[in-house]
């Protein structure tokens, strides 16, 4: 059940991902491009919940690993596309 | 409290939504990222709040190590240099997944958990390395060019069995670890054959795709450890970088296969000889056809990029347009290394977005242009893809500057470029040479126009 329910999210969330994205000026593709990648570090969100069992075993130290990445990917990803976007201007502004 | 979590990762998933319709335009590009970075804030807190959390000093550690290196790396990297940035981004992210997919092992799991499991390993893996090797060749540490060697497509295979197979035998046998590793290895093996074969111009399709493979590889991880947010946040991700994938393949006129496998660019190509001659032109000539002309297109290439003109070209717009003449950028788009390469460049030199016109914006109007001036693009702007139905890139929509009344084409030398084709654009009646480095020649021609 919670397969399905799971799956059902997973097929929403990627036509509403193709209906946003679908008609984004070729101006902004980096942004973009940027952008989404600072949002797939949502791992993070996973990550954590692994990182903070208490139990010092393997999966604790890959929870603490994918924590440290992921937060470059997010942090890295949303700084980096802000410097870009506030370059864009428009004529006389 | 779990049903706070979930209701908050709701809230956090309606603000990445509404932060990428905000990216897709200009004047709320800004306000969109940061909606979505809100969006991320709101995720993470909620995630800390989860009971199953008992100590929290390894969650800080790690925060804190990879938002450092984040900063510095947002913060120092040059703008040419920002296509391998995104890339190695999207490699942490790959890798990220992987990790979180292996950690979520401990338990026992469901059979569709585990085939989950192996899905987050896989494509994190492939991403992290990919992403890796994609990172080299766009900063030039290891050769740009596609390698092939013989029986690529033998050991491709060969890897492609051998993740499939040892990913059934840790579905049906999760206890035994050594499956597991095998499909690590193999995945990270295959990313690393899955991007050494493309080269340097065809970047722009693998970096949205890698882009798009960060993504599932987030939602994969999502199922691995149940959480909603991960595969709704991920698949948007996942569709974003499909939706490049297909704008850059439809811009060069080739199938996904095709640039993936075909180790395109790598080979001399053979193409009928081109009649006329080559002229160059000094920048003193050059000025003098620019003060007469009225209007003006420049179309940037990535030569543009390698040589950093982008604040000469600005300031060679301002002087144009104070001698009366209409200024457009016309941006092929796949001229760069990476989607809107170009337009990042000229923003970050000031050139208002408004002027840069996308290829089908500019065709139109290439008849009436005066003069187009190149700087650094070779095939995006080659007239053959229109005319020479031999050539490898015959179909490929292309830039018409042959069709300005005159055309500058600023280049360091005669060597053809990424695709290895001769360019026929070169000996037209109405194009002029103006060899040298582009930022040089163009800081010559600003120049010409002080005194």
């Amino acid at each position: 059940m919670i397969a399905a329910f799971l799956t059902f999210i997973l097929m929403l969330s990627i036509f509403l991902g193709f209906e946003l994205i679908n008609k984004v000026p070729a101006t902004l593709h980096t942004p973009l491009m940027s952008g989404a990648n600072a949002i797939s570090g949502i791992t993070l969100v996973g990550a954590v919940s692994l990182a903070g069992t208490g139990q010092q075993d393997l999966a604790n130290w890959l929870g603490a690993g994918a924590v440290a990445l992921a937060t470059i990917n997010v942090v890295g990803g949303y700084l980096v596309t802000d410097r870009m976007l506030a370059m864009f201007k428009k004529k006389g502004s | 409290m779990d049903n706070l979590i979930q209701f908050a990762y709701v809230v956090s998933a309606a603000l990445f939504i509404l932060g990428l319709k905000k990216l897709g335009s200009p004047a709320t590009a800004r306000r969109g990222n940061m909606i979505s970075a809100i969006g991320m804030l709101v995720a993470v807190v909620a995630a800390l709040l989860d009971q199953g959390i008992v100590e929290y000093q390894w969650i800080v550690a790690g925060i804190l190590v990879g938002g450092a290196v984040g900063v510095a790396a947002a913060r120092l990297v040059k703008m040419t240099s920002m296509p391998e940035m995104v890339a190695l981004f999207n490699g942490f992210g790959g890798m990220a997944s992987l990790l979180v997919g292996w950690a979520a092992l401990s338990g026992g799991a469901s059979t569709f958990t585990l085939v989950t499991i192996v899905l987050s390993i896989l494509i994190g893996g492939m991403t992290f390395t990919g992403s890796l090797i994609a990172y080299g060749k766009l900063s030039e540490t290891i050769g740009s060019g596609a390698v092939l060697f013989p029986g690529q497509q033998v050991v491709n295979s060969l890897i492609v069995a051998g993740i499939v197979g040892s990913a059934v035998m840790f579905c049906i046998e999760p206890s035994n670890h050594l499956w597991l590793y095998i499909v690590v290895a193999l995945s990270l093996w295959f990313g690393i054959m899955a991007v050494i074969p493309i080269g340097g111009a065809d970047m722009p399709v693998v970096i949205s795709l890698l882009n798009s493979y960060s993504g599932l590889a987030a939602c994969a991880a999502g199922f691995a450890v149940n959480n909603n947010i991960l595969i709704v946040a991920g698949s948007l991700v996942g569709a974003s970088g499909i939706i490049l994938t297909q704008i850059m393949c439809k811009a060069m006129n080739r199938s996904l296969s095709n640039v993936l496998f075909s180790g395109f660019g790598s080979g001399k190509v053979e193409t009928a000889k081109v009649e006329g001659e080559i002229k160059p032109i000094s920048a003193e000539d050059a000025f003098y056809v620019l003060e007469a002309a009225s209007s003006v297109a420049i179309v940037p290439g990535y030569g543009m990029a390698v040589a950093q003109a982008q604040h000469v070209v600005k300031e060679l717009m301002e002087e144009l347009e104070k001698n009366g003449a209409e200024v457009n950028f016309g941006i092929h788009p796949v001229a760069g290394r990476m989607p809107g390469h170009m337009n990042v460049l000229l923003a970050e030199a000031d050139v208002p977005y408004d002027q840069l016109l996308e290829m089908d914006d500019i065709n139109p109007r290439m008849e009436t242009i005066d003069v187009c001036i190149v700087i650094g693009a070779n095939d995006v702007v080659n007239p053959a893809a229109r005319e020479v139905e031999s050539s490898p890139i015959y179909g490929m929509p292309v830039i018409n500057v042959d069709k300005a009344r005159t055309v500058f084409v600023l280049k360091r030398s005669m060597a053809s470029g990424f695709a290895g084709i001769e360019n026929p654009l070169f000996y037209k009646d109405n194009t002029r040479m103006l060899f040298g480095d582009a930022k040089e020649s163009i800081s010559g021609l600003v120049r010409e126009f002080g005194d």
